[in-house]
């Protein structure tokens, strides 16, 4: 743990885990899904689901849909903001088969359109780990610059990704690939170095059999 | 790489000369890469935010359960009323007040440093507050003393752990303590013996303390534990100024609360279901509480 892990983080109280990692959670759905989101329906799941309303997990759940950073003083007034911001919202508490006892599960659907379902864990100190994209299990944490690639299940795509990192000079430090249980698509989850430009993304957008590129920094 | 001992950060400074929070703050510049301007920085952030959340205290607020708000306006109200009649005296009075007031604040969803975590968020602000509005300390003497509770937080993680899941309130209010202890050996003149010493104290008195919040909420009994946090840690720094030492060395004292923490029964690591919270009142409140979802 570094210095500011010990004396830090200035959050929102009064949980790092409920309060701060939940706001994290949220901010994380927010980028993955990659627009402004319209509609969230978010199930909690064990410790979320019993002690999330006194610790405020729904409001900061929905403050990082909306943007805001564990430090934000009106996390406790999202509610309210995402009701002028044009966000619907529901909660649902339901036992989740083997799921982390801090797990939330947010289904968006954005202002053009596009939908995402993310599975996410608060793991203690306001970290957080993503479990499931779209119903497909997918570890990640998106503390290094993240790649999260939809894809085609299919030979080649893996090593075409590959080669235009490597053609970027971008170092991979991690990557695994997910496979849908029904078949179908994959996810490519390719931790980083360092971050990557816009123009690599595209390069990576464009490449055959790719569906979806996202790319998360939370340093940016 | 963090220390693993506090013998180490002596060590450290015999080697280098230095005073203990500067081989803390040495040890920072490598791990993040950063300049000591960046890493001052960051610390005088981390202090002024503790100072803003002290001084936003509402003493009007309560918390959602109902249960936690207004304690830290009462304790106010009393040392101002009864001065030096009343036993710790209008100074240690107040910061018992600070420290009921961070944790209030921090139940009603207000902004507060996490120090070493959300729930023992008072107990370095309640002792640094006081000391550097009263006693006219400067800004600059609190930052070092903060590296200095930072560097012991720092090998209490790494030697033990300081997760109330993990360790029961031992590793979050214990920890809490023993940074705040070394912190005020800092600011009063002491040396780095006597800082690790105040620190020692400090965790010894708190070894075996159980996490056992009632309905699972960071509210009870985390507020006023903070407390005994605070006014412990000034006990023991002014034990270690006196020179009284701790018989068994500080980093053995972090291992046996480690292995106290490994031992404790998980009902009372912050599950919400033995000690104060098992109670017959503990498990009323937590149904009333919980069941009003
Ligand atoms: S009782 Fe548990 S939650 Fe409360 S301050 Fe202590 S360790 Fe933290």
């Amino acid at each position: 743990m570094n210095l500011f892990d010990i004396l830090g983080p200035v959050m929102v109280g009064p949980s790092s885990s409920h309060t701060a990692g939940a706001v994290r959670i949220g901010n994380l759905a927010l980028k993955l899904l990659q627009e402004r989101p319209v509609k969230a329906d978010i199930v909690l799941h064990g410790s979320f689901a019993t002690t999330g309303n006194g610790h405020g997990t729904d409001r900061a759940l929905i403050a990082g849909l909306l943007g805001m950073q564990p430090d934000d003083m009106r996390i406790p007034d999202s509610f309210q903001l995402a009701e002028e911001q044009g966000l619907d919202y529901t909660f649902t508490n339901k036992t989740l088969k083997d799921a982390h006892p801090n797990t939330a599960v947010l289904t968006l659907t954005g202002e053009n359109g596009k939908t995402m379902e993310v599975q996410a864990a608060s793991i203690g100190g306001g970290r957080v780990e993503i479990h499931k994209l779209d119903g497909v299990d997918a570890f990640f944490s998106a503390e290094k610059p993240t790649l999260i690639i939809y894809n085609l299940d299919r030979c080649g795509s893996v090593s075409d990704v590959a080669s235009v990192l490597s053609l970027n000079h971008i170092n991979i430090a991690n990557m695994h690939l997910y496979r849908s249980k029904k078949g179908g698509f994959a996810v490519m989850v390719i931790e980083m170095d360092q971050g990557i430009s816009k123009y690599a993304v595209q390069l990576l957008e464009g490449l055959d059999g790719i569906q979806k590129v996202v790319y998360l920094n939370t340093e940016e | 790489m963090a220390f693993e001992a506090l013998q180490d950060i002596i060590s450290a400074c015999e080697q280098m000369k230095k005073a203990f929070w500067e081989v803390v703050l040495e040890d920072d510049m490598t791990e993040r890469e950063v300049s000591k301007e960046n890493s001052m920085a960051q610390m005088r952030y981390t202090w002024n935010a503790m100072l803003q959340s002290a001084s936003g205290y509402d003493r009007t607020l309560q918390s959602k359960s109902g249960l936690v708000g207004g304690d830290g306006a009462k304790m106010e109200d009393y040392y101002r009323e009864k001065g030096t009649e009343s036993l710790c005296g209008e100074y240690v009075d107040s910061v018992i007040a600070g420290a009921l007031q961070m944790g209030e604040s921090n139940a009603c969803m207000k902004r507060i440093v996490a120090a070493p975590t959300a729930g023992a968020c008072g107990v370095l602000p309640a002792v640094l507050v006081p000391y550097f509005q009263k006693r006219r300390c400067p800004e600059e003497r609190i930052l070092e003393a903060l590296y200095v509770a930072a560097g012991i937080g720092q090998v209490i993680a790494t030697r033990a752990s300081i997760s109330g899941a993990a360790g029961g309130c031992q590793a979050e209010i214990g920890s809490a303590s023993a940074m705040a202890a070394g912190a005020l050996v800092h600011l009063q003149g002491g040396d780095m013996q006597q800082i690790i010493q105040a620190a020692g104290i400090a965790l010894k008195n708190l070894l075996g303390l159980v996490c056992d919040p009632v309905a699972g909420l960071v509210e009870v009994p985390c507020v006023k534990r903070n407390v005994i946090g605070a006014v412990n840690a000034m006990s023991s720094a002014d034990m270690a100024m006196a020179g009284i030492t701790s018989r068994i060395p500080p980093d053995q004292v972090i291992d046996a609360m480690k292995e106290i923490g490994d031992r404790m029964d998980v009902s009372f690591r912050e599950t919400a279901q033995g000690g104060l919270a098992g109670t017959a009142a503990g498990m009323e409140i937590a149904e009333r509480v919980l069941g009003r979802q």
